[in-house]
């Protein structure tokens, strides 16, 4: 007697059945990594504890919290967009490094000689382009060449990760900065306000919420969302409807770009004030925010929460990595293992899945 | 094989078929697409089991129960599409479907077998070249080896020269027939007459699931196998009224369109179409009807010739702007093309006229008009579906369908392209899309259908062109031609070519 399983496609799933999936996927990644922190002797229920609280616990954590949603959201948003039309851009990290990393240089080169508001203006269209630049290149690879998205732009990643390393060691180094890594601080009037007793650049915040607004309506109300979403859903249909396959992937890929070249945007002038090392600029923003995408259901303005929930395990997590002497990797063990979890309890709730009996 | 019987959902695919080779013998297995052929070999494969009947070898009852069992039975198969690892060198594959390989050098002994049967049967092949580099005449060889490497006594062949060309079609006949020469057994599936006539001792020919014929080569000739493959139990229930024709919507000229592998899959090809007619494409899948369709509707850029709608040309143009001139275009494999499945069936009813008046702005979707249409199509052309909130691909097969052809004759467009428009539906749905192209016909439009069913375009049809190797052998009328010639027609074997 064998035993084989067998797999039925369900799409006639409800919505209860939908947050069941979801409520159950987190639980069972808990588990998963509460086993990890039994390992390292840590009562997991402590440490779970420990990193709410260290996020949403106290007056501070939820400052630091919405501080570090802000980019994740950006990105996300962005990604939602690619996602529907099954362009995976895996690259938002490297997008957001050079978005960074233009806005540095606009603030720098016109800073002093322009008005602040024309400034701030031009350093949020520059990281924008640049982003968007980043994302354009693998997606027209992708269009004509059919090279995979996934490989080109996980690589472009690490091409922006030593680009900025090598501006800030070298051409962009700072005069001020008596030889550490960082370019000179952007001038004191281009620098984003923020919230009292925070580091809440509260301009970038709102930008990001209403950009996800936009993309929202963009994705489920206009005819370039509708296109978007029939080629990520059925390419040949797409061909035959007389959707544009190459301007479709390329913009909604340069979509994507310029969201996380915003969120490297937001960095600089409401955060770092200078462009630095790139693992200091964004602690992984670009690939936490593929997590908060698919917790987000790919719905842009779900990804507003799911956004702020993930910016709290970041926060939670540097907490913990500091109370109970955890090694810096932690928070990616952390989302890698929730992000598995959700994709398996995405399968499940689209699938149905028994286990029969061969005869032989 | 004795009696065998196969049904799926209660429709037989096969019907107490009868079929015996013997050995050093080549049949030829004849029959209309859905005619019960690969079911048959299926079984034989052990892919299928049969619901009643047996299968014999050499005089023995065996039960095959999957193709590693009838493997060891000598029956190799060679499929339409080849089963190659594309990166891999000729020997890796042969290897890798071969278990008697020695431990140490195997390569050193594959080698040396590659060698005696290129010898013996004229299968010359490089045993060091990629898959990937080889013609599709030469992917054939090493299955055949392959096949060989098994000690296959018995080689089952899907319609083999299909994706060949003539030059490696002559040579694949003349390794066939060394293998008979040296005592191996082949079934040969082909629709091609020629092809049977030339190569096979026997034939069978089955229609509908069952057997129609089974009798020496030398006892047929290819009009009474068309006879038998095409059958004359038609009856005809369409009400046409007889419509003069109106003036040229369509007008294709000396067309020439290169296939994805390369080849010409349509080569010279001419015709019109009218208003208030309707022009039938027939053949057998596979003789450039889709690159044709592909070419007129925008899809495939042609190598040259013409394409024009109302005397203006519209080759080459894109879908959208050939769909704005007014084409429409029902395709083939709904699924794959006319429909996105996880899309909601309201969103699915405005593809293709999505980017127009009155669905979308310069910049939004129109969801209430959207929906009013979708309400609108689904009424008017008898969708049955929960709601029209739901995805697309909770309809049935002939639901989908309904839509897509509500969806593309709406508007009333000056040319319907339809390709395979009833293919695979149940009699409700089909009636019902006939009718719905009879009433374009009547209305005035001109309509394109290409179908492999006979009896649909001699029923529907004012005129039939009929499309054999990229060529149109014939257009005649169906009102007044025979059924069976029409199906001369489709082998290749042109009016006034035989007595």
């Amino acid at each position: 007697m064998k035993y084989s399983f067998k797999i039925i496609n369900n799409d006639s799933y409800t919505r209860t059945a939908a947050i069941a999936a979801l409520a159950l996927s987190l639980v069972c990644g808990f588990i998963v990594i509460g086993i990890l922190f039994l390992a390292k002797g840590i009562n997991p229920f402590y440490a779970v504890w420990k990193i709410f609280s260290g996020s949403f616990g106290s007056s501070y954590g939820i400052k630091e919290t919405v501080t570090k949603s802000i980019p994740l959201i950006m990105t996300a948003a962005g990604l939602t967009v690619v996602f529907r039309g099954k362009f995976w851009n895996i690259g938002s990290e490297g997008q957001l490094l050079l978005g960074a990393a233009a806005a540095t240089w606009v603030a720098l080169k016109i800073g002093q000689s322009l008005p602040s508001p024309l400034v701030i203006f031009c350093m949020i269209i520059f990281a924008a382009i640049f982003g968007a630049l980043w994302a354009i290149v693998p997606a027209f690879l992708r269009a004509r060449l059919s090279i995979n998205e996934v490989i080109s732009t996980l690589m472009f990643n690490y091409i922006a990760a030593e680009l900025v390393s090598f501006l800030v060691i070298g051409p962009w180094k700072g005069t001020t900065k008596y030889g550490y890594p960082y370019t000179d601080d952007i001038p004191a009037s281009v620098m984003l306000g923020h919230l009292p007793d925070s580091r809440i650049h509260y301009f970038t915040l709102i930008l990001a919420v209403i950009l996800s607004i936009i993309i929202f309506y963009m994705l489920f109300r206009t005819k370039f969302g509708y296109e978007i979403r029939v080629t990520g859903e059925n390419r040949e249909a797409a061909k035959y409807a007389g959707i544009n396959f190459l301007k479709t992937t390329l913009l909604m890929a340069a979509i994507s770009g310029a969201m996380a070249g915003l969120a490297g945007f937001g960095e600089i002038a409401g955060i770092h004030l200078h462009l630095t090392s790139p693992e200091i600029i964004s602690s992984g923003y670009g690939f936490t925010a593929i997590i908060v995408a698919w917790l987000g259901k790919l719905n842009p303005l779900l990804t507003i929460i799911s956004g702020f929930f993930f910016a709290g395990i970041l926060v939670g997590g540097d907490a913990i990595k500091l109370s109970l002497g955890l090694p810096a990797a932690t928070v990616q063990v952390f989302n890698g293992t929730i992000l598995v979890f959700l994709i398996i309890g995405d399968f499940f709730l689209k699938h149905r899945v028994t286990l029969i009996k061969i005869r032989q | 094989m004795r009696d065998i019987t196969k049904a799926f959902n209660g429709t037989f695919a096969n019907k107490n078929i009868n079929l015996h080779v013997s050995s050093g013998e080549v049949l030829g297995l004849l029959g209309e697409n859905g005619a019960g052929k690969t079911t048959l070999m299926n079984i034989l494969y052990g892919l299928y089991r049969p619901d009643s009947g047996s299968v014999l070898i050499n005089g023995e009852d065996v039960r095959i129960r999957n193709p590693h069992e009838s493997m060891n039975l000598g029956i190799g198969m060679i499929h339409q599409h080849f089963m190659l690892v594309d990166n891999h060198s000729v020997l890796e594959n042969i290897a890798l479907g071969f278990p008697d390989s020695p431990f140490f050098f195997p390569d050193r002994f594959i080698r040396k077998k590659i060698n005696t049967f290129s010898e013996k049967y004229g299968l010359y092949i490089d045993p060091d070249k990629q898959i990937w580099e080889l013609s599709a005449g030469e992917q054939q060889r090493v299955e055949i080896l392959k096949a060989l490497f098994l000690e296959s006594d018995l080689l089952i062949m899907d319609e083999p020269t299909s994706v060949l060309t003539p030059q490696e079609s002559i040579d694949l006949f003349s390794i066939i027939r060394r293998m008979k020469d040296e005592g191996h057994s082949v079934i040969l599936i082909s629709h091609k007459l020629d092809e049977i006539m030339a190569n096979c001792s026997r034939v069978t020919v089955l229609r509908k699931g069952e057997t129609v014929g089974d009798s020496a080569i030398s006892d047929v000739d290819e009009r009474s196998l068309s006879r038998m493959m095409v059958g004359r139990d038609i009856i005809l229930t369409f009400e046409k009224k007889p419509l003069p024709r109106g003036k040229e919507v369509l007008n294709v000229e000396n067309l020439h369109v290169i296939s994805d592998r390369g080849l010409e899959t349509v080569n010279n090809v001419s015709f019109t179409v009218h208003e208030n007619e309707i022009f039938g494409i027939a053949g057998v899948s596979g003789n450039g009807q889709r690159e044709l369709i592909e070419t007129i509707t925008g899809l495939r850029k042609a190598r040259s010739g013409n394409v024009s709608l109302f005397g203006s040309s519209i080759l080459n143009k894109s879908p959208r702007v050939i769909n704005n001139r007014g084409v429409t275009h029902v395709p083939e494999e709904r699924i794959r093309f006319g429909i996105v499945p996880n899309l909601l069936i309201y969103e699915n009813a405005v593809l293709k006229h999505h980017h127009s008046h009155p669905f979308s702005s310069i910049m939004f979707l129109d969801y209430e008009a959207v929906k009013g249409h979708a309400k609108d199509i689904i009424e008017k052309f008898s969708v049955s579906a929960p709601s029209i909130n739901v995805p697309m691909k909770s309809l049935s097969g002939g639901n989908i369908q309904k839509l897509i052809v509500g969806r593309e004759i709406n508007n009333k467009p000056p040319l319907l392209v339809a390709s395979h428009p009833t293919y695979g539906l149940d009699v409700g749905a089909t009636e019902y899309i006939r009718k719905q192209l009879l009433q374009r016909r009547e209305e005035g439009g001109a309509v394109l259908i290409v179908s492999e069913d006979l009896e649909e375009l001699v029923g529907l049809c004012d005129r039939v062109g009929v499309m054999f190797k990229g060529r149109f052998t014939g257009i005649v009328d169906p009102s007044t031609t025979r059924l069976e010639d029409i199906g001369l027609l489709m082998t290749g074997i042109e009016a006034g070519e035989d007595s």
